[in-house]
C-alpha cells in the first residue's frame, strides 16, 4: 500500500474535514503547491482557492479555502483557514448571488470569495 | 378573610411568579452553557494547529518581529476587557472589572499609560459612569462570539501593537476575561497577549519535549510569521470570548439557581406565617362565638329568674 497522509482541514470554529490522502493540492502565495507523503517539512501562507485532496479510497475532496494556512510534517498535514467549506455544502446559486452583489459593490475581496467558491463547487 | 393573611397570600402569590422566572432562566443558562462549551471545543483543533504553527517559525527561524520582540521601555499598554452585555450573573461582571483595574493600576504603577478597550454593554456602562476614556468598545455579541466578532475586535489592537509607540501605538497588549474552568469554577484572569514570548508558546504547544521539525518556509519565514501572528492573535481573542460567555452563562445559571432556592425559601416561611394568621382568625372567632352564647345564656337565665 502506498504511503498515506494525515490531512486535516479546520476551520476557525470547526474541524471541517480529516482523514487519510494520497495528494494534496493547495494554492500558496506563490503558487500551487502538491504535497504527497514524504514531503519535507512545510509551512506556508495559502491564498484564497480550491483545495484538492485525494483520499486514499480513491475520491475526491474539494474545498473552498479562505485566506490561511498550510503546514505538514511527519506525514501529517494540516490546512488552517478562517473560513472553509467543502464544494457539496456550497450553496451554488448563493455563491453566484454573492458573486453579482459583489460585482455590484465593487468589492474585491467579496468577489475573490465567490469565485472561489464557484469555481470549487462547479469542481466536484 | 382577614387583612393580615390576605396580605401573605398577596406576597405567596408574588414570590411564586417570581420563583418560575428565575427557575426558567436557570434553565436557560444550563443549556447555554453546554452549547457554549460546545463551541469552544469546535475552536480548539485550530487554535491547537495555529499554535503549533507559530511555534515551529518562532523555533525554526531567527525572525524578529514587532510582535515578539519585547520593548526595552514599555511607555503604553493596551488592556481588552472581556465582560457581558447582560447582568443577571452573580459576580461575574465585577469580578472581571475588578481584574482590569488591579491590572491598570500595576502598569500606572510601572509608569506606563493604559488604554483600555472593552467587549460588553457591562464594562462599558461602568467605565463610562466613571467618566473614564475607552479607547474602543464593542457590544451586542457576548453571548454567542463568532469568529468575524473576533475579527472586529482583533483588527484596532494589532493595528495599535503594529504603531510606533510615538504615534500612538502600543507596547503590550493585555487580555482580561473569565477562564471556564468548571461548570462551578470560572477564574477571572489577566494574560499578556503580545509581545509573545515563543519559550511559553513552545512549552505549551509541546509539554512532552517533541522537537519540533525543520520546516521549509513558503513563501519566506518572516511572510509567514507577518500572516501567522495577526491570526494567532485573533484566535485566542475568539476563544477568550468563547470561554467568557460559556463563564457567563454558568454565572447566571448559579445565581438564577440560588434565587430559585431563596425563593422557595421565603415561600415556605410565608405559608407558615399564612397558616398562623389563619389559625389565630379561627380562634379568635370561636372565642367571639362562645363568648357570645355565652352571654346570651346569661342574659336568658337572668330574665327567667
Amino acid at each position: 500500500m502506498a504511503a498515506e497522509l494525515h490531512v486535516a482541514l479546520v476551520a476557525a470554529d470547526r474541524e471541517v474535514w480529516s482523514g487519510q490522502a494520497t495528494l494534496v493540492v493547495a494554492r500558496t502565495t506563490s503558487g500551487d503547491i502538491g504535497v504527497m507523503p514524504g514531503h519535507q517539512p512545510l509551512l506556508g501562507v495559502l491564498e484564497s482557492g480550491p483545495v484538492t485532496i485525494r483520499t486514499s479510497e480513491g475520491g475526491t475532496v474539494i474545498a473552498a479555502v479562505h485566506g490561511g494556512f498550510i503546514s505538514f510534517a511527519d506525514d501529517k498535514l494540516s490546512l488552517l483557514a478562517e473560513i472553509a467549506e467543502l464544494s457539496d455544502e456550497i450553496d451554488v446559486q448563493r455563491a453566484e448571488r454573492a458573486l453579482e452583489r459583489a460585482k455590484g459593490d465593487d468589492d474585491a475581496s467579496a468577489e475573490r470569495r465567490a469565485e472561489v467558491r464557484l469555481r470549487a463547487a462547479t469542481a466536484r | 378573610m382577614g387583612a393580615q393573611l390576605r396580605v401573605y397570600k398577596r406576597r405567596i402569590r408574588s414570590v411564586t411568579a417570581t420563583k418560575k422566572i428565575t427557575k426558567a432562566m436557570e434553565m436557560i443558562a444550563a443549556s447555554r452553557v453546554v452549547k457554549a462549551q460546545r463551541k469552544v471545543a469546535a475552536s480548539t483543533p485550530y487554535a491547537t494547529e495555529l499554535t503549533r504553527a507559530v511555534t515551529a517559525v518562532g523555533t525554526g527561524s531567527n525572525t524578529k518581529h514587532p510582535l515578539t520582540t519585547q520593548a526595552e521601555t514599555v511607555t503604553r499598554s493596551a488592556v481588552l476587557l472581556l465582560t457581558s452585555d447582560r447582568g443577571l450573573a452573580g459576580a461575574f461582571n465585577s469580578n472581571a472589572i475588578k481584574i482590569a483595574e488591579q491590572l491598570t493600576a500595576r502598569l500606572e504603577r510601572e509608569g506606563q499609560e493604559v488604554e483600555i478597550y472593552i467587549v460588553g454593554r457591562r464594562g462599558v456602562a461602568h467605565y463610562n459612569f466613571r467618566e473614564r476614556k475607552i479607547a474602543e468598545s464593542w457590544t451586542g455579541f457576548t453571548d454567542e462570539p463568532s469568529y468575524a466578532d473576533a475579527k472586529k475586535v482583533a483588527a484596532p489592537l494589532i493595528e495599535a501593537i503594529e504603531k510606533d509607540t510615538a504615534e500612538g501605538g502600543v507596547d503590550e497588549l493585555h487580555i482580561v476575561f473569565t477562564e471556564f474552568v468548571s461548570m462551578m469554577t470560572q477564574t477571572a484572569l489577566d494574560d499578556r497577549l503580545l509581545p509573545l514570548s515563543l519559550e511559553e508558546v513552545a512549552k505549551e504547544a509541546a509539554p512532552k519535549g517533541e522537537i519540533l521539525p525543520l520546516f521549509d518556509f513558503e513563501p519566506s519565514a518572516e511572510d509567514v510569521l507577518d500572516a501567522l501572528l495577526p491570526r494567532y492573535v485573533e484566535s485566542r481573542i475568539y476563544n477568550a470570548l468563547l470561554q467568557s460567555a460559556a463563564s457567563k452563562h454558568a454565572a447566571t445559571r448559579r445565581a438564577m439557581k440560588s434565587a430559585t432556592d431563596n425563593a422557595g425559601e421565603l415561600i415556605e416561611t410565608l405559608s407558615r406565617l399564612a397558616n398562623a394568621a389563619r389559625q389565630a382568625e379561627i380562634t379568635q372567632e370561636i372565642s367571639e362565638i362562645v363568648g357570645g352564647s355565652a352571654a346570651l345564656a346569661d342574659a336568658t337565665a337572668g330574665s327567667d329568674r
